[in-house]
Parts: C-alpha cells; sequence; structure tokens
C-alpha cells in the first residue's frame, strides 16, 4: 500500500509542477489545485498508513493517529480558501492586464489568436465570437 | 492576567468584527476612529505584556487546558513582547497616515488591517509549527487583500506573482510540517526541541530535509536571495500605508528563523545542531550583495526603499547565520530599528510622491515640493537612519551586528559587506535625494495641498520619532534584546509549561 501511496503522491506532484511551470494562470491555478491535493495526502501519510485500526485508542496496541486527519482537515479549508482567491485574482489579472500571462505580457501565439479572431469578426459582424472579457 | 498572552490575537479579532458591523461598515470616519483606539489599545496591551515578560518572565497559555505536549501552547516570552510592541507601534503610525484618504480608494480597508495584526501577532506568540502555519495563512490572505486595496494595473500584476508564489510556499510549509512530525513524532517547538537530539540515526536524514525545507519557507517570507524577487515590485506598486505596514512581514520569516532553526535545530540538537547555517550566511551575504545592485539600478524611491529592505533583511540573516545569543541579541535591535526605519521612509515617499503630481517618485526632472523643508528633514532622517549614520539608530544597529560578528570570529566577511552596504545605500539614497528635491522645473502642483494632509506628516514623523527613541533608549534596549536573547536560547521546556499553563 505504502509503494501505490507514495507513486499516487509523486505523480500528482509531477503533474502539478509541469502545470506551474507554464505561463498562463489557469494552468498554474489548476496546478496549485494538484500541489494542495498531493500534499493534503503526503500530510495524512505522516503518522504512518494503518488500515482497519481503532481512530484514536483501543484495547490494541495499534491505532492509526488522528493528528494528521485533524492537519489534514485545517489544511484542506484553508487550502480552499486560497485557491479560490487565487482564481479570482486570475480572472481580475485576465480583465486588467488583458491576457492570461503571469508576467501580464502576451505570448506571441496569444498575439496570433487574437488577430485571427479579430479577422473572423470582421468577416461576419453580427456573430461576435469572443468571451465576455476580450 | 492569565489570559494576557491570548489577548494580543483576540483584540484585533474581535476589532476587525466589530467594525464589519452593519453600521459600521458603511461609515468610513466612524471606522477611522474606532480602528485607531482600537490600536491604541492594542499598543498598551503589547507594552504591558511587554513589562510583564521582563518582571515576570516567559508567561505560557494553554488554549482549552490542553496540558503539554498534546496542547497547543501560546509564549509571551520577550523576543515575542519585543516583537509585537514593535508591530503594535508600526500599525499605529501606518494607519494615521491610511486615515488621511488611502482608505477611500476600496471598502474594507480597517477590518483586513486589522485581520493582518492578527496573524502578526499570533504568528508572533504561537508555540505551535502548524499553529504558526494557520498564523502564517491568516496574515498571508490579509495581505492579499490589502496588496491589491485600491486597484489598478500594476497592483493586480505585482498581487498575482506575490500570491502564486506564496501559495507555492505554503504547499512547501505542510510538506516540512508532514515530514518533522512523522520524524519528531510532535509540532509543538519546546517539544521538538527535547526530541532533537534523541532521533534514532535513520530519521536524521528525513528531519534534516524537513528543516531545510522550513528554512525555504521561512526564506520565501523573508526575502533570503533565490526567493527575493517578488519583493520590489510587491513593496513598490502596493498603496503606501500597505507598504510600510509589510515592512514588518520580511521580519516574520527571521522571527520564526529564530524560533526553529536557533531553538529546534541549535546546539543542543545532537547531529542536527546548526542546520543549514552554513548555507544560510553564504546566501545571507549573496543578499547582501543583490540588495546593493538593485539599490544602485533603482529607478523610482519606492523601489530603492524595497532594495534597502532587502539588504536589511541580508544583514539580519547575516545575523541569524552567526548562531550566537550576542547575535540574535544584535537582529533583534536592529529589526526593531530597520522596521519602523523602512515603514517611515515608505511612508515618506508617499509625501514626497503626492506632491510631485505626475512625475510621482520617479528619479526625472520634475516640480519642486510644495512643503521642501519638512519634507527634506523627514527624507534626510529617514536616510541617514537607513544608511546607519550617526546619530540615528542603524548606527548603533550596524555596530551591534558587526560586534556580534567580531565575537563570533565572522568578521571578515561580514564586516566588509555591512560597510559597503552603508556605502552604496548612501550613494544610493544622495543621487535620489538630489533629484527629488534640487532637480526641478515650472511650478509647484497645484493638487498638492488638497493631497497632503496633517495626518501623512505625523504618521511618519512619528516613526522617525521611534528611530531616535531608539538611540536614547538603546541602553536598557541592548540589556533586554540580550534577556531575550537568552530566553530564546535556554528555550521552555514541557515541565515547566505544565507548570505554569493551565491555570
Amino acid at each position: 500500500m505504502e509503494l501505490i501511496y507514495s507513486i499516487t503522491v509523486g505523480v500528482m506532484v509531477g503533474c502539478s509542477v509541469f502545470l506551474m511551470l507554464r505561463g498562463h494562470t489557469f494552468s498554474i491555478v489548476m496546478g496549485l489545485t494538484l500541489m494542495s491535493y498531493a500534499v493534503n495526502l503526503f500530510l495524512f501519510a505522516s503518522g504512518g498508513l494503518a488500515t482497519h485500526e481503532p481512530a484514536i485508542l483501543a484495547d490494541g496496541s495499534e491505532y492509526s493517529d488522528p493528528l494528521p486527519q485533524a492537519l489534514v482537515l485545517t489544511a484542506i479549508v484553508i487550502g480552499f480558501a486560497m485557491t479560490a482567491f487565487a482564481l479570482i485574482l486570475a480572472i481580475r489579472a485576465r480583465a486588467d492586464l488583458g491576457n492570461d500571462q503571469v508576467d501580464g505580457r502576451a505570448s506571441e501565439s496569444d498575439v496570433l489568436a487574437n488577430k485571427r479572431e479579430g479577422e473572423k469578426l470582421r468577416q461576419s459582424p453580427e456573430k461576435p465570437s469572443g468571451g465576455k472579457y476580450r | 492576567m492569565m489570559h494576557l498572552p491570548g489577548l494580543p490575537v483576540l483584540l484585533p479579532f474581535f476589532a476587525a468584527v466589530f467594525v464589519l458591523f452593519p453600521w459600521f461598515n458603511t461609515r468610513l470616519p466612524q471606522q477611522r476612529i474606532v480602528t485607531q483606539m482600537f490600536l491604541l489599545v492594542l499598543v498598551v496591551l503589547c507594552s504591558f505584556v511587554f513589562i510583564d515578560t521582563l518582571q515576570n518572565g516567559p508567561r505560557a497559555y494553554a488554549m482549552g487546558d490542553w496540558q503539554a505536549p498534546f496542547g497547543i501552547f501560546l509564549i509571551a516570552d520577550s523576543l515575542s513582547a519585543f516583537m509585537l510592541v514593535l508591530t503594535s507601534v508600526l500599525a499605529l503610525a501606518t494607519h494615521l497616515y491610511a486615515c488621511a484618504g488611502e482608505d477611500e480608494t476600496g471598502r474594507f480597508f480597517h477590518p483586513l488591517f486589522l485581520f493582518q495584526l492578527m496573524g502578526l501577532n499570533g504568528a508572533f506568540l504561537t508555540a505551535d509549527a502548524f499553529n504558526l502555519f494557520v498564523f502564517f495563512e491568516i496574515l498571508l490572505i490579509a495581505s492579499y487583500s490589502l496588496l491589491i486595496h485600491g486597484g489598478g494595473r500594476e497592483r493586480t500584476r505585482a498581487a498575482q506573482h506575490y500570491v502564486l508564489f506564496n501559495l507555492i510556499g505554503s504547499a512547501f510549509f505542510l510538506v516540512a510540517l508532514a515530514v518533522i512530525y512523522h520524524t519528531f513524532g510532535t509540532l509543538s517547538i519546546p517539544d521538538m526541541a527535547a526530541r532533537a537530539a534523541k532521533l534514532p540515526e535513520e530519521s536524521i536524514l528525513l528531519a534534516k530535509a524537513g528543516g531545510l525545507l522550513l528554512m525555504v519557507v521561512f526564506g520565501i517570507k523573508a526575502a533570503l536571495l533565490p526567493m527575493h524577487f517578488w519583493l520590489p515590485r510587491t513593496y513598490s506598486s502596493t498603496s503606501i500605508p500597505v507598504a510600510a505596514l509589510f515592512a514588518v512581514m520580511t521580519k516574520v520569516g527571521i522571527y520564526s528563523l529564530w524560533r526553529i532553526h536557533t531553538v529546534v535545530f541549535g546546539e543542543n540538537a545532537g547531529e542536527l545542531a546548526g542546520l543549514g547555517m552554513d548555507i544560510l550566511s553564504w546566501l545571507a551575504g549573496a543578499t547582501l550583495i543583490a540588495g546593493m545592485i538593485g539599490a544602485l539600478a533603482s529607478k523610482t524611491l519606492r523601489w530603492l526603499i524595497a532594495n534597502l529592505i532587502i539588504i536589511s533583511v541580508g544583514t539580519l540573516l547575516v545575523s541569524v547565520s552567526l548562531q550566537t545569543e550576542a547575535g540574535v541579541a544584535a537582529g533583534l535591535y536592529y529589526t526593531l530599528h530597520s522596521t519602523f526605519v523602512s515603514g517611515a521612509f515608505f511612508l515618506v515617499a508617499g509625501i514626497i510622491l503626492m506632491q510631485r503630481g505626475q512625475a510621482e517618485d520617479r528619479f526625472v526632472r520634475s516640480r519642486p515640493l510644495l512643503y521642501p523643508r519638512l519634507t527634506g528633514v523627514l527624507f534626510v532622517v529617514a536616510a541617514m537612519a537607513v544608511i546607519g549614520l550617526p546619530p540615528f539608530s542603524g548606527f548603533i544597529g550596524k555596530v551591534f551586528v558587526m560586534q556580534a560578528a567580531y565575537d563570533a570570529g565572522q568578521a571578515y566577511w561580514v564586516w566588509p559587506l555591512i560597510l559597503i552596504s552603508g556605502l552604496v545605500a548612501l550613494v544610493a539614497l544622495s543621487r535620489a535625494g538630489t533629484t527629488l528635491f534640487w532637480r526641478t522645473q515650472g511650478t509647484v502642483v497645484p493638487e498638492a495641498k488638497e493631497r497632503v494632509s496633517r495626518l501623512h506628516f505625523m504618521g511618519a514623523a512619528m516613526l522617525l520619532a521611534m528611530s531616535v527613541a531608539l538611540v536614547i533608549t538603546a541602553g536598557p534596549l541592548t540589556e533586554w534584546s540580550m534577556r531575550a536573547a537568552q530566553d530564546l536560547h535556554t528555550g521552555i521546556t514541557v515541565s515547566a509549561l505544565n507548570g505554569e499553563g493551565g491555570q
């Protein structure tokens, strides 16, 4: 079980790092979400993994440590609030800066896409295809 | 009396909730007065905690009367009391400045300001590593909202970097705590310190990884070299009072390094003793150099002050890496000085930029200031204090740090770096001052009279007066900071907690 658990956490962290290294805020927020899941799983495992054990103490000597569970619960709540804030901020930045790059400078592919969008608009002006923030 | 350590956390919390009540939340003038009164009470309360710890020693408070090592403790020792007084006075002055009009640019300035204080005070008081994380998050989420207060392109961009970077930092924090819980079996700091020397052979490596990860997290907060790039843009794009309050935010990182790395991974930690301190001393020196380069290359006054903060952080990190009691005491005095003075300097920069109209605080030829004499005096005092020229507090602070480095046998690299950083600050600030005050053309900006109010000057003057007060009381202050350093190094044992707490 430990092996599967650690592989799961490792793959999730790997994916989140890949997403966070991209320049778009959306993929970074997705990466952060994935990262917080992975971190929560890691935190949960810090008390040692045990199945079918009593929650706190019973007659047997083995028990599953309740403290990491409490820590994870706190971490989930905080992580949720923080992700929500980051998401709202990303939307705000998309509106303020005109693109969703982290440093606020549109990449070349964005500029090209915008140009194509504009040409499409010019050809059929009655059917605008851009989103609300374009 | 027995609930004393809990009050500095609870007071800002209840004040924030009070200001959010329906009648208040739409009335700015009343909010200002009430918040200002609460802050005054907070200053008195923190001074009381300070006097109490000096007379009666550390005071522990067991939340919910759960005994150590299982309960979560708030401990007010002299080190935390120093930081509490520092934060509350800084908050009072910056809030006074904000009441002159900066709080009108968005909603909920006052509650957010108070929540920020709650997070800061909690981080300074807690004796539990996970609780430290929780208070870090409280102060962070309040700082995110304060940072974008007022809005604007630059602010949104800076906030985005700051938020995303700190979220990654929080994830690191959690991973570090998980590793530490797994190896130490506890997250209470006094208990961790007691167990550090007795760790079994196979978990030493994991514990080292956890401790170093924590150092990365605190380095992010403190703006240690590879993690300092967020600081100049964040501080220079946010509103002036928020930037001045943020002067204490980097010190939270330094304080946590003291709490965790000096206490838990201190000299009694067996194989874990002095964990990462050799790397930290290299990075501290590099941070100083990076700050110097940044200061010389700055194009606006706020950017320059942000880089001077990086220099002061480098100096503080040097004092942490000395690992001596004298180092901690020197660092503590320097923390007091640099927080007050950088906060004051941001307020002065705000006064200057309001009088220069379109040019703001950029180093370009522009219209003359409306109040050149008063602003000039404030600027010169702040500049002399930052550079470290006598008779202001920067001089004593730097001498103190250099003395500690000499006693620790590290003078050969610390002295040149600190002295050169003073010279660089002198060059950068004299260049800035000449441009801002003397390279002028045209007439004064007409709106300046309405924009600059008496409260602005009062806020800045109050913080600069603190710098002078630090010089006048330097004798007792150094003695007290030595005692705080001793308190930190001896630490509090778990049995002492149970004897004292839970009353």
